[in-house]
């Protein structure tokens, strides 16, 4: 078969429940060699039961989880060329940083030396930024740290894929930055697959090379982030990955045009195809810019700013739409830096920026 | 104000303190005294004691010997007997049981407790007698097996009567075991047996080393068991200690075993702390 050598992972239409309760359904997805995967969806999602089922700590109640194109039903989580970053990272608390990281080496069989185990520990340890850590006790690192630590250990035995079930979610913000540009420097450095499960879609969409939402225990849509974020496959994928705007809005048969709830009517998107009647309408915050003109297509008036810096946030009330957020380029007003709250002022945007989906 | 915060703080631990500090003080350690200052005097001819400075009574310590041998051989041997039991069943009950049945399983292993001892000892009396399980095993055709007043059927009434003692300790450690480290060695290509003694077994061992520590500790001064099931010939320290006080009224003498006894006992938490600590490393070991 010819997916055995283009795919490390895949999923042939895995369900799993737990006596009547069904934590996922119907999952197929492949994942190349060396791509570096996100599942991501909100808690209960079922995003780790399918991470603990490549991992081999579930076994599928129906379909079969391949790896590197061998069916893995019933083989052990021991036998399983995968290792996994915990979270909350399960770091032996009787060992020290270094047995941690050689506790897979030694559980090689044939055995290896013990001299090549404290070498390529030393190497796993190095490559993380930990190498003079080595005998200190895992409650003497800090959470960055320990972090480290277990990514050390689980790329210690070189597996063929490498599973992170929220690695990042302990850590603090500029931490788990620095953490993000780590993570996707050493995939690249070692080649190897990287299956990540989160439920930040900032983490997923910016070191992921292919993104898998997830949404109640099914697979909404898979594609690169680029893709996920601009052409999202439904109203719930647009809402969950980044920010967006829900507008309620109808198209009539036969007319070129769609028609927001506000009696505003817009040329209908390319992307809107045979969607009638009934629709939602769903625009980034970012496609809008603001326009002190009072013929822009929607008016509304500032209730709040926010400013971040190099961007500002702005709640606006539109007339007949209610509550809009607004992100701009501070200096995307011409006459002034800003809009004042209470100020009136008008929304542009490219209609084709607007995502239809049926209501 | 922080001193005055101070006293007041110490007041307070002082006023928890000293109805605990008092009874030790009244029950144990006068007594403790009394039986220090005994052991370096003689036996009244009328029996009790007598003041004197003298090392006799410890000088006359290897008659004992017998009753020493069997305590510091016995009770170890008890307490390791009773843990290889007792491993097991808290592994069950940690790890295997089904959580919904934990609760019950755990407290029948207390059950016993709410008999007394002796009833149970003085059960297996009977069930090791020459009409228990040796007339049983004459009916096909093993004939003359003596089983009570042996050292066996004092370990097991050892075993017996300390195993939920053992139990608790252990299953308490289990209990407490984050599951993700099994599954963290698993991933690691642990199998089941190296994922045993290289993650579950150690970190139990603060467990373990509890449990020993207290069945040791209270079998180095049994009485009741050897009594009952040791008869005269398998006799502990307790036992030694209830003759010369109660028959033969030889005060001092009995006191510098008890003291011997005492001192044993010290050098035994002291080593079992000094392993706890070293296999635990530097996390807090709780000893009884």
């Amino acid at each position: 078969m010819t997916s055995a050598s283009t795919n490390d992972i895949e999923f042939r239409s895995v369900a799993k429940r737990y006596g009547s309760v069904t934590a996922v359904s119907d999952i197929n997805l492949a994942v190349p060699k060396g791509a570096f995967v996100a599942l991501l969806g909100p808690s209960g999602c079922g995003k780790t039961t399918c991470l603990r089922m490549i991992g081999g700590f579930e076994q599928p109640s129906e379909g079969t989880v391949h790896i590197g194109g061998q069916p893995m039903n019933g083989v052990p989580a021991y036998r399983r060329p995968v290792n996994m970053v915990f979270q909350q990272y399960a770091l032996f608390p009787h060992l020290d940083v270094e047995q941690n990281v050689a506790y897979g080496l030694k559980q090689m069989r044939p055995r290896i030396a013990a001299a090549e185990i404290a070498r390529r520990a030393q190497e796993a340890l190095e490559m993380v930024r930990l190498g003079g850590f080595g005998k200190r006790r895992i409650h003497e690192m800090s959470g960055g740290q320990q972090q480290r630590v277990a990514l050390a250990r689980a790329i210690v035995n070189k597996p063929k894929v490498l599973l992170l079930d929220e690695p990042l979610a302990a850590l603090d913000k500029k931490l788990r930055t620095a953490m993000q540009i780590e993570l996707q420097s050493l995939q690249r450095e070692l080649g190897i697959t990287f299956v990540l499960v989160t439920h930040d879609q900032e983490e997923a969409l910016s070191m992921s090379d292919l993104v898998c939402v997830m949404s109640t225990g099914r697979i909404v849509q898979v594609g690169p982030p680029q893709e996920i974020y601009d052409r999202p496959a439904s109203l719930f994928v647009a809402d969950f990955v980044g920010k967006t705007n829900r507008i309620a809005a109808t198209i009539d048969a036969g007319t070129n045009s769609i028609r927001l709830a506000n009696g505003v009517g817009l040329a209908k998107p390319a992307s809107a195809n045979g969607t009638l009647g009934a629709a939602t309408v769903a625009l980034r915050p970012e496609a809008i810019s603001l326009v002190r003109d009072g013929a822009a297509t929607l008016q509304g008036t500032v209730t709040h700013r926010i400013f971040l810096g190099s961007s500002v946030e702005y709640s606006i009330d539109v007339d007949g739409l209610g509550d809009f957020l607004v992100t701009a380029d501070r200096r995307s007003l011409d006459e002034s830096d800003l809009a004042e709250p209470g100020e009136r002022i008008g929304l542009s945007f490219d209609p084709n920026a607007l995502h239809v989906f049926p209501a | 104000m922080q001193a005055a915060m101070n006293t007041k703080r110490n007041l307070v631990t002082a006023a928890l303190v000293a109805p605990a500090a008092a009874w030790l003080c009244v029950f144990l350690v006068l007594p403790f005294i009394a039986m220090l200052v005994f052991a370096f005097g003689e036996r009244a001819p009328e029996g009790g004691y007598q003041a004197a400075f003298t090392f006799a009574q410890f000088a006359n310590l290897p008659t004992r010997a017998a009753a020493f041998w069997n305590t510091l051989v016995l009770a170890p041997a008890g307490a390791l007997l009773c843990l290889l039991v007792a491993y097991p069943v808290a592994y069950y009950l940690a790890v295997k049981a089904n959580p919904r049945y934990r609760l019950i399983l755990v407290s029948l292993v207390v059950v016993p407790f709410w008999t007394s001892l002796l009833v149970r000892t003085y059960a297996w009396m009977y069930i090791l007698g020459s009409r228990g399980v040796p007339n049983l095993l004459a009916m096909i055709g093993i004939e003359d097996v003596r089983m009570l007043n042996t050292p066996g059927a004092v370990l097991l009434g050892i075993v017996y009567g300390y195993l939920p003692l053992m139990i608790m300790p252990i299953y308490v450690s289990l209990e407490k075991l984050d599951r993700r480290l099994l599954e963290a060695s698993a991933d690691l290509g642990a199998r089941p047996v190296s994922t045993f003694f290289g993650v579950t077994l150690p970190l139990s061992l603060p467990g373990v080393t509890t449990g020993v520590a207290l069945v040791t500790i209270l079998l180095l001064g049994e009485y009741l068991i050897p009594q009952l099931l040791g008869g005269g010939k398998v006799f502990f320290i307790g036992n030694a200690l209830v003759d010369l006080f109660l028959q033969s009224r030889n005060w001092p003498f009995g006191s510098a075993i008890a003291v011997t006894l005492v001192a044993v006992v010290v050098v035994v938490l002291m080593v079992a702390m000094r392993i706890a600590w070293k296999v635990a490393g530097t996390r807090q070991v709780d000893l009884v």
